[in-house]
């Protein structure tokens, strides 16, 4: 569960301020499924760093499962990040060097998890997302579509109990942005707490609970 | 982050830039190759120098007449006149129980000729030890018979180049030259030797010692060396002999006992000076290695700066982070400046193979010292771009910018 109480963010672009959250309050049950939508600019993508706790509000609180994550330090927050958030960004944000299974594997190496234990549930993921066949393969051996599920598995790998996707289909052509919508929606009906970022009102539509920002505000 | 995913991580770095592993690889061998292989240098012109000033041995104690006074202060108002240093000082000397024999010495040049030719040479006047204790031999015939010391024998030994220039393709043994004026019989021909220790040995002549004070018509030795039966007693002997001959010559304490050691380690010290300049100069070409570390790292951070922000964003901590791209820089420095150290070897070796008067072979010190030189300045250098790279604020470092962390 989240919660967002009266969050403020602001921005010096040269000497102007601008209010990229405007005393934003909200709250998430678990296992929602949300659209945040609106034009460039209104504040949806600094919205979603801050519930990925990839940045600060300048003021506010953010209670993600209870915990007060604005009053937790650099190392916790990350700690708390790895655990409890998974990540699908529009440019899937691949490592080129790494395989497919690398790449799902990625966030447990970071945390330390055992190589057993790793292999076991990097083995599950790919089993459920279908890329068995192309766990040995690079990135760029990869169609889009397959390139994205990769970045799905590594999003969950970790059993977070919120997936944050950022335009997930922004850079793939329709069927494959429908394959890729329909694997993140299985996975909120598995349980997970599903916020997906976009322009696309279509793809918004899908969402149980639509969020309409305007100039930092949910309108 | 386990050590082992570390590794692995880093290696798939290194292998995935490879331009920049190769530059850097040989930048850091580099490095080594010229700390070793310039205090090889140092160590094998220092060890063939100790050599030429150690034919005596260690064992040897040379005794000088006259007290030699290194300390400074005024010199003695009334004239020295130091008492001679005798063959009866030799004899009694050579019974202490201590020294195992003792080669008196008496030199001087004199002209030698044979069958119409004139040279002149340098004459040594001692005994069979003096062979032995200088660690000559004869290339034909024999070196000094065993004779007491002041009894004299019309012999002597010459060498190689004075049997060349007198006679010839001639052999010499057996035959008689003319030193001073009085005919020796020649018995010996020394080693090809070249110079020792000032004296060019091809080119002596080598009488026994009572010959050679009555062809000099002086009483006194030039020098004594003394040898002692083992090296643990040098001082003990030392201290035993200069306290002989002060007894004999009437409680004044007019000669100098030295030993090969105290005459090396000065050589020695002056040379490792020199070993040490050499291999600071090579340090710098370290340093060099060093600061190009630091450039390729800093390329690095900005080249993945969205592999960094995602790696944060995936749950990398600021520290884990660091660890990352110092090891990346100590790892690569270990591997080269390992094979920067093999190859030292490997050139040394070839050397060896070539120049066998002189001997390379890097020190310990600075085998070890390149290595340590080489991670620490690789670990110095890549401390800033490491720090930048983790404090790089995962939102905008994922977008490709990069700004510091902002919290």
């Amino acid at each position: 569960m989240i919660e967002l109480k009266h969050l403020e963010k602001k921005f010096h672009i040269g000497d102007q301020v601008v209010h990229a959250l405007d005393d934003v309050s909200l709250r998430i049950e678990q296992g929602e499924y949300i659209a945040v939508m609106g034009p460039s600019g209104s504040g949806k993508s600094t919205l979603m760093n801050i519930l990925g706790l990839l940045d600060r509000a300048n003021s506010g609180d953010y209670l993600l499962d209870g915990i007060n994550a604005s009053a937790l330090g650099e190392a916790e927050r990350t700690r708390l990040r790895s655990d409890k958030i998974g990540f699908v960004f529009q440019s899937y944000h691949l490592v080129p060097r790494l395989t497919a299974r690398e790449n799902v594997e990625l966030p447990m190496m970071l945390s330390g998890i055992p190589v057993k234990q790793r292999k076991k549930a990097v083995d599950d993921v790919l089993d459920k997302l279908n890329l068995m066949d192309r766990a040995h393969h690079s990135p760029n051996q990869l169609s889009g579509g397959q390139r994205q599920r990769v970045a799905i598995g590594r999003a969950i790998v970790m059993k977070p109990s919120i997936l944050l996707a950022d335009e997930p289909t922004g850079n793939l052509d329709s069927k494959s942005g429908e394959e890729v919508t329909k694997l993140l929606e299985s996975l909120n009906d598995e349980g997970i707490t599903l916020m997906i970022v976009t322009h696309d009102p279509t793809l918004g539509a899908r969402a149980r609970r639509q969020l309409n920002m305007l100039d930092g505000r949910i309108v | 982050m386990l050590w082992s995913d570390i590794v692995s991580f880093i290696t798939q770095v290194l292998s995935r830039h490879r331009f920049r592993t190769i530059v850097l690889w040989v930048a850091i061998a580099i490095g080594v190759v010229a700390v070793n292989l310039l205090t090889a240098l140092g160590e094998g012109a220092k060890s063939f120098v100790l050599e030429e000033f150690n034919v005596l041995g260690r064992n040897t104690l040379i005794i000088l007449p006259g007290k030699k006074e290194t300390t400074g202060g005024m010199p003695p108002l009334t004239g020295e006149s130091p008492r001679p240093l005798t063959l009866e000082d030799a004899q009694f000397v050579s019974r202490l129980s201590g020294v195992k024999s003792v080669a008196p010495i008496v030199v001087g040049n004199l002209e030698a000729s044979y069958a119409g030719k004139i040279r002149e040479a340098l004459t040594i006047g001692s005994s069979r030890d003096f062979f032995i204790i200088r660690q000559l031999s004869v290339a034909q015939g024999n070196i000094l018979p065993e004779l007491d010391l002041d009894k004299g024998e019309a012999v002597c030994v010459i060498g190689n180049q004075l049997q060349k220039e007198l006679f010839g393709q001639q052999s010499s043994l057996g035959q008689r030259i003319r030193i001073g004026d009085t005919r020796f019989r020649v018995i010996g021909v020394l080693k090809k030797g070249g110079t020792s220790f000032g004296f060019d040995m091809d080119d002596v002549i080598i009488v026994p010692v009572a010959n050679a004070q009555s062809l000099f018509n002086v009483d006194g030795l030039f020098r004594l060396f003394a040898e002692v039966r083992v090296y643990q007693q040098l001082d003990t002997v030392k201290r035993a002999i200069v306290d002989l001959l002060t007894e004999r010559h009437e409680g004044e304490e007019d000669v100098t006992v030295i030993s090969q050691d105290a005459m090396l380690s000065s050589v020695q010290e002056i040379l490792d000076i020199l070993t040490i300049a050499v291999a600071g100069i090579a340090a710098i070409s370290m340093l060099v290695a060093g600061i190009l570390i630091m450039n390729m790292m800093m390329i690095t951070v900005s080249q993945r700066v969205k592999e960094i922000g995602l790696l944060k964003a995936m749950g990398a901590t600021s520290s884990t982070v660091r660890t990352l791209f110092l090891c990346e820089a100590g790892l690569i420095a270990i591997v080269s400046s390992l094979s920067g150290l093999l190859l030292s070897h490997v050139i040394t070796s070839i050397a060896n193979l070539y120049f066998t008067d002189l001997q390379f072979y890097p020190p310990w010190w600075a085998q070890v010292g390149s290595i340590v030189l080489a991670v620490v300045f690789a670990l110095l250098f890549s401390w800033l771009p490491a720090q930048r790279a983790s404090t790089l604020s995962p939102v905008e470092a994922l977008q490709g910018k990069q700004q510091k962390e902002t919290t």
